[in-house]
């Protein structure tokens, strides 16, 4: 069960791992992630698919060493056992034909963003990606990217490769070139608030796929609430995505660092 | 086949039972006092995970078994919703015959130990016993005795595996592994269906496992009972979420020919004050699953959860007895219950209030939040709480409380948990297509068989009810069982 079938090392500390995991890969749809244990003391983590293959029965998987579980799960190598992963969760990515769809990646968060691009440039939009990363080396899924879009705009803060800049840089150069009628955002909740109040300037509805605090992943905890608009929501069943421009980004950045200090190595 | 009323006369007509019956006279029987349950130590429990109920010694069960009169009309089966034949069990306690007595249990209960822990047996069985009803005594202390018996053919390596029908190939869908799944697997199981159980989480079990503590329900009791519904056939699948993982006509086309969705209440409830969602304000649903499925409190669980030394507990329940007395055993100095009504209108088991009295939990009952207040990192460390006082009875019949105008208090709280009641889980009932759901997002089923709108999807437990007991659950499952067969037979 949930066998990793195969590693790759994108950096340091970022590894895709394909799992073993048919009922899974058929059943999910961009947007939905799924919720990984390792070991029998392990952590609930929630991690959103990168993508999936039917016919072998795998999804893939991008995971960031940032604490010990999710160090546990980079670990793992061809072979391994992933103790239990439990999924698709969450409501699936609203495809449709909108126009120009801006996909804006930073982080980890380009992995997710991977199935998205690819269903909004099927469903027949001009999709431009902005793919962010500090340096060259930590710049990862391009080709992949360019392959399932029109453009892929690279920007990394030092400027080593593609232009130098923020992700916010790259998504207002499109928007001031061209009209955009949609922009999709994954990455760390900062870059996603930046993101949004920058498209919100423009007012270009924005969709965040977030990723918070989880422990069971279907709607019992209420770990994982964030307001929008006004009201608490339950990222696990109301989301991961959630209109940009109503999350209150400042109390999700506060809440996401409940266990800072406890975090266990 | 035989009538329940049936089966009571023929037992109690068997010999060794007429005989136990004459050998006391139900005056000497009446006289006898009621047991009192063996506790540990306050202190030392409040400090430690350790079952707070110790059991009954065999001396002491079989005394309080002499207790029971053996009614012809035992009324104590009225209240109690798997049917279980109470005088036979009780008497087979008084005879010595202990074996005996756990296997009547699990003639009707899945869970025989799991409810002689938890069952509000005061409020089921023994408020139908014959001692309250009529003599204005103690009723007979039928949950102890349960608790006894099950506990006795545990630990006397014995366990009896219930009679099974021959297999009749017919495949069975349970979504969800708490007690109303448990309960209805088990029946279906002795009935020769080949029963899958489906569970969302990493363990089985359901709210036995992720909500009751340790120290009321210890998990390797439930792992007991869920590896004797295994014996009989019952297939586990851990990590499968049915109209997620696999969907309702995924299970059709696999020939599953019923499927019995009791998938829980999941959604905890809030109440939308300020603050709410500051750091350490939290659902007893998170706080319990953390320490109880988690194991978060112990070093070597990579799970964390924050140990509060001023700990507020909204609400007046179980679960929020459950939580409080929790948050004390994790080295909270002070542990509070928050209950905007009075001791009264609680309704959490009286027992349950007592031990948390007993290990230093303290009530500020007609005290309501309206606030959380939190510092420079969004993490709370106050609450104010409005003083209520009671006013008329409301639509559930409990004095309703008011609030006492300008008597408002502030005070020092850096854990919350709040535990205001749940909300059905959503996500099995809106992943099937042509399920009828109320308003408050409980599937609709006819009361009589459990049956949905569709005629292969029958519902029990919270899902249906929205928030109830283990035992209620489970008489759903029994009922659901029986209903299913009538259709599929």
């Amino acid at each position: 069960m949930n066998k990793i079938v195969s590693k790759e090392n994108f950096s340091a500390h970022v590894v895709k791992l394909e799992v073993e995991a048919p009922l899974i890969a058929r059943s999910r749809k961009a947007g939905h992630f799924v919720i990984v244990k390792v070991g029998e003391k392990g952590e609930r983590i929630p991690l959103t698919i990168a993508g999936a293959d039917v016919e072998k029965g795998t999804i893939t998987l991008v995971i960031q060493a940032v604490g010990g579980s999710s160090r546990k799960i980079c670990e793992l190598n061809v072979g391994d056992e992933i103790t239990d992963l439990v999924g698709p969760l969450g409501q699936a990515t609203h495809i449709e034909k909108v126009g120009t769809v801006v996909c804006a990646g930073g982080g980890v968060g380009v992995a997710p963003l991977l199935p998205i691009v690819e269903a909004f440039h099927k469903a027949g939009n001009r999709v431009i990606v902005v793919l962010a990363a500090r340096t060259k080396d930590l710049v990862i899924l391009e080709e992949q990217m360019r392959a399932n879009s029109d453009e892929v705009i690279i920007m990394t803060d030092d400027g080593s490769y593609g232009t130098q800049g923020l992700v916010t840089h790259g998504v207002e150069s499109v928007i001031n070139r061209e009209q955009v009628d949609l922009c999709v955002t994954i990455g760390p909740a900062v870059m996603m608030k930046f993101v949004s109040a920058l498209t919100q300037k423009y007012n270009v509805p924005t969709i965040a796929s977030l990723n918070t605090i989880m422990v069971d992943g279907t709607g019992m905890c209420g770990a994982c609430r964030i307001t929008v608009g006004g009201k608490t929501k339950f990222v696990c069943v109301d989301g991961p995505e959630f209109d940009a421009h109503q999350v209150d980004f400042d109390e999700m950045l506060m809440r996401l660092s409940v266990y800072k200090e406890v975090e266990k190595k | 086949m035989m009538t329940i009323e049936e089966l009571i006369a023929i037992r109690r007509s068997e010999p060794w039972r007429e005989e136990l019956r004459k050998s006391k006279k139900n005056k000497e029987r009446a006289d006898i006092p009621r047991v009192h349950m063996n506790e540990l130590d306050p202190e030392i429990r409040s400090r430690n995970n350790e079952e707070v109920n110790l059991g009954l010694t065999a001396e002491q069960a079989m005394q309080e078994a002499q207790r029971c009169l053996d009614c012809p009309n035992p009324t104590c089966m009225n209240g109690c919703p798997v049917n279980i034949n109470i005088p036979t069990f009780v008497k087979y306690i008084e005879k010595g015959d202990f074996l005996s007595a756990a296997k009547t249990l699990k003639e009707t209960s899945a869970l025989p130990a799991v409810c002689g822990r938890v069952c509000p047996q005061e409020k089921q069985c023994e408020a139908q016993c014959i001692y309250i009803r009529k003599m204005k005594k103690e009723p007979v202390a039928i949950g102890y005795l349960e608790r006894f018996a099950a506990d006795y053919e545990r630990e006397s390596g014995q366990i009896s595996v219930p009679e099974v029908a021959e297999k009749n190939g017919k495949k069975i869908a349970v979504i969800g592994s708490g007690p109303a799944g448990l309960s209805f697997a088990g029946d279906m199981a002795k009935l020769g269906y080949e029963v899958t159980v489906f569970e969302a989480l990493h363990e089985i079990g359901g709210v036995l496992k992720y909500g009751i503590p340790e120290f009321r329900l210890p998990n390797h009791i439930v792992d007991v009972e869920i590896d004797n519904l295994r014996q009989m056939g019952v297939q586990f699948i851990k990590n499968c979420i049915i109209g997620k993982t696999v969907s309702y006509e995924n299970l059709q086309e696999d020939g599953f020919q019923g499927i019995f969705v009791a998938s829980g209440a999941g959604l905890p409830n809030f109440m939308n004050i300020p603050g709410e969602n500051l750091i350490g304000v939290m659902s007893s649903n998170e706080y319990l699953t953390r320490v109880n499925l988690m194991d978060a409190a112990n070093p070597e669980s990579d799970t964390p959860v924050l140990f509060g030394k001023n700990v507020a507990v909204i609400g007046g329940g179980n679960t929020a007895m459950d939580s409080v007395r929790t948050a004390r055993r994790l080295g909270a100095d002070r542990a509070m219950i928050i209950y905007r009504r009075s001791e009264e209108e609680m309704p959490a088991r009286v027992e349950e209030v007592k031990h948390a009295k007993e290990e230093g939990v303290e009530f500020m009952t007609l005290h309501n939040p309206v606030e959380y207040l939190g510092d420079d990192k969004g993490r709370v460390k106050q609450m104010r709480l409005q003083k209520m006082e009671l006013g008329e009875p409301d639509a559930s019949g409990r004095r309703s409380p008011v609030p006492v105008e300008g008597a408002i208090e502030t005070i020092d709280v850096d854990v919350v948990i709040v535990s205001v009641g749940v909300s059905p889980n959503p996500l099995v009932p809106s992943s099937i297509q042509g399920l009828e759901v109320t308003r408050k997002g409980t599937i609709v089923v006819n009361e009589d068989t459990m049956c949905s709108a569709l005629n292969d999807v029958y519902a029990g437990g919270d899902i249906v009810r929205g928030g109830a007991t283990v035992i209620l659950a489970m008489g759903d499952g029994r009922k659901a069982a029986a209903a299913m067969h009538e259709r599929l037979k």
